[in-house]
């Protein structure tokens, strides 16, 4: 595979695979379709809007293709400019990137890791239930006879990684866009969140963070009510 | 019959897999949710297949969860591999086993962008050498830790204890299996079997007796997503996709799932607890959910290892039925013991899903 987007004949069969297409108002042919029309108000419109969003990234659509094009990368692409440009702000699912870099992107950093155990609790996540909560609070003792090397020098599972490594991930971040990519997150979030009144801050806990990663306007499926 | 022609077929879905010396680098998803499934794999490479698998201590994510939730873009990505492929290189082996499909999907996509575009390799050392001073060689050989078990199944069927097969009824125990997106939907031909027949769990689970069961969305997502599953807001997307797939393997009856993925049993193990909390609606017999495994899980039981010690006391769904059915003792007082035998305390049972103790 060379590129994500050869002449799209708009055959549809990334709709008829596609699990986001089944859940919500998202049409990954229309995406093929737009992006190929090359026509710059409609792309910034799409840039800005949640529908850029609802992609799973399975790429089921790249199996079926018959032109081998995947619009699961074409998506990445959009996401990618629309945080460039700051466009992702203007959609209640586009404003979750934010949550994304605060948990994942920094969990990175952190830990050399793209999930941390404490980070993915059963209260912001009650659906993993209570085997999970017994977990959480036993983890060291679970970790330890499982045979984990749990925040323990050397290797194993979930040992801590050496600081002089996360320290080349870091470099290797600012070097090559990711750092840049988190700034430009958090510069336009910030600016967002005085827009809408919201109180942001640093971390998880604050007014704008908890309403992007609980908002839902229940306008995202309406086409299947 | 002249099968010659269609084993020349069958010869294009096949992969090259190494049969040593292995470069071992974890994963996100299976190393916090599924520590014993990890840990049992390298348990069987060294004491059952004697095979040489390394792990170096300051290897990391490939960011995969960071590249497709599109925070990192894939200049970073490419590098985080290269210096994945650094290290490998520095301790002297040729073969990269992820324990990830996602990583496994991220590794091939690399590596293909790199053998269409030299320069984006060229990219790649100049900045790993200026950011970390490394150097790296591309892998002689890729393989997922699941392709290795496919390679070595009957090696395994061999020296197992057990079998996927009802001890009661001699029958073979009805198998779903579930080999996630990222193994080969985007590069069929880096998977066994392809994504049309992909086989690498199909293999395994008839090399050790059990009968896999083709359902209707067989090869439909999870629904993990990653900003799908991870923020709340998204979740109704990822548990539906589930659904969608237990509906439509119920009829048939499954005594199993296996995965693939790290991610994938996972969310098969906790949203059959959500839906059953949600809508009181159960998959498996009297009441429990189907009992969802991971490859090296499967493989641990077949060759009778303790469940506890690969660490089937961590999913919600009860894996007791299925452990019945094999014929497999086990201790229920230790099912949730610490290292030692310490008492920490069990979870609370659920309202609705049965589950054993």
């Amino acid at each position: 595979m060379k590129e994500g987007l050869k002449a799209c004949i708009n055959c549809g069969t990334c709709t008829a695979i596609c699990p986001a297409a089944e859940f919500y108002n998202y049409d990954p042919r229309e995406i093929a379709d737009i992006v190929q029309l090359q026509d710059d108000e409609k792309l910034e419109a799409l840039m800005k809007s949640d529908t850029i969003w609802y992609c799973g990234e399975c790429m089921s659509c790249k199996t079926r293709c018959p032109r081998g094009n995947a619009p699961g990368l074409i998506i990445m692409a959009l996401r990618a400019l629309s945080q460039e440009k700051g466009y992702f702000v203007e959609s209640e699912k586009g404003r979750q990137q934010l949550y994304m870099k605060r948990t994942v992107g920094e969990w990175i950093l952190e830990h050399g890791y793209c999930l941390y155990l404490e980070g993915v609790g059963t209260e912001n996540h009650p659906e993993q239930g209570p085997v999970w909560d017994w977990r959480q609070k036993h983890w060291g003792d679970v970790m330890e006879r499982l045979g984990a090397n749990y925040k323990g020098a050397g290797p194993g599972i979930l040992r801590k990684i050496p600081d002089e490594a996360l320290k080349e991930i870091k470099d290797i971040f600012d070097l090559t866009g990711a750092t840049e990519r988190f700034e430009k997150i958090e510069k336009f979030s910030e600016k967002k969140a005085s827009e809408m009144g919201y109180k942001s801050g640093k971390g998880l806990d604050n007014d704008y963070v908890e309403n992007i990663f609980s908002k839902n306007n229940q306008q995202h499926n309406s086409k299947h009510e | 019959m002249n099968t010659d022609a269609k084993k020349a077929v069958w010869k294009n879905y096949q992969k090259e897999i190494a049969d040593d010396n292995y470069f071992y680098v974890r994963s996100c998803v299976r190393q916090n949710f599924f520590p014993g499934a990890e840990a049992t794999f390298l348990r069987i490479m060294k004491e059952e297949l004697n095979k040489d698998i390394f792990e170096e201590p300051s290897h990391t994510t490939c960011t995969g969860i960071g590249f497709h939730g599109d925070i990192v873009p894939f200049e970073t990505t490419m590098t985080v591999v290269a210096r994945q492929f650094a290290l490998m290189t520095e301790h002297g082996y040729k073969n990269l086993v992820p324990s990830c499909i996602t990583s496994f999907g991220i590794y091939t996509e690399v590596l293909d962008a790199w053998s269409h575009y030299p320069d984006l390799l060229e990219k790649a050392r100049l900045n790993l050498k200026k950011a970390t001073g490394r150097e790296f060689e591309i892998p002689k050989n890729l393989a997922h830790a699941s392709d290795i078990f496919y390679k070595f199944r009957n090696e395994l069927a061999a020296i197992a204890k057990y079998k996927l097969i009802n001890a009661n009824t001699g029958q073979p125990l009805k198998v779903v299996e579930h080999i996630g997106c990222h193994y080969a939907k985007m590069f069929p031909s880096k998977g066994v079997g392809g994504a049309e027949y992909p086989y690498v769990l199909s293999g395994m689970v008839e090399s050790w007796g059990g009968e896999v069961i083709d359902y209707p969305e067989r090869r439909h997502c999870c629904g993990f997503g990653f900003r799908q599953y991870l923020v709340q807001a998204n979740r109704g997307f990822s548990i539906a996709c589930s659904k969608k797939k237990f509906e439509s393997m119920e009829p048939y009856k499954p005594d199993m799932i296996i995965t693939n993925c790290p991610g994938c049993p996972m969310f098969l193990d906790k949203w059959q607890y959500a839906i059953a909390e949600l809508e009181g609606k159960t998959y498996g017999q009297d009441g429990m959910g189907i009992p969802v495994f991971t490859f090296e899980e499967v493989a641990g039981l077949v060759l009778g290892y303790d469940p506890w010690d690969i660490g089937l006391q961590v999913h919600q769904v009860a894996t007791e039925p299925l452990l019945d059915k094999m014929g497999i003792g086990y201790d229920p007082r230790k099912k949730y013991l610490g290292a030692n035998g310490k008492f920490i305390g069990k979870p609370e049972m659920p309202d609705v899903l049965k589950t054993c103790c």
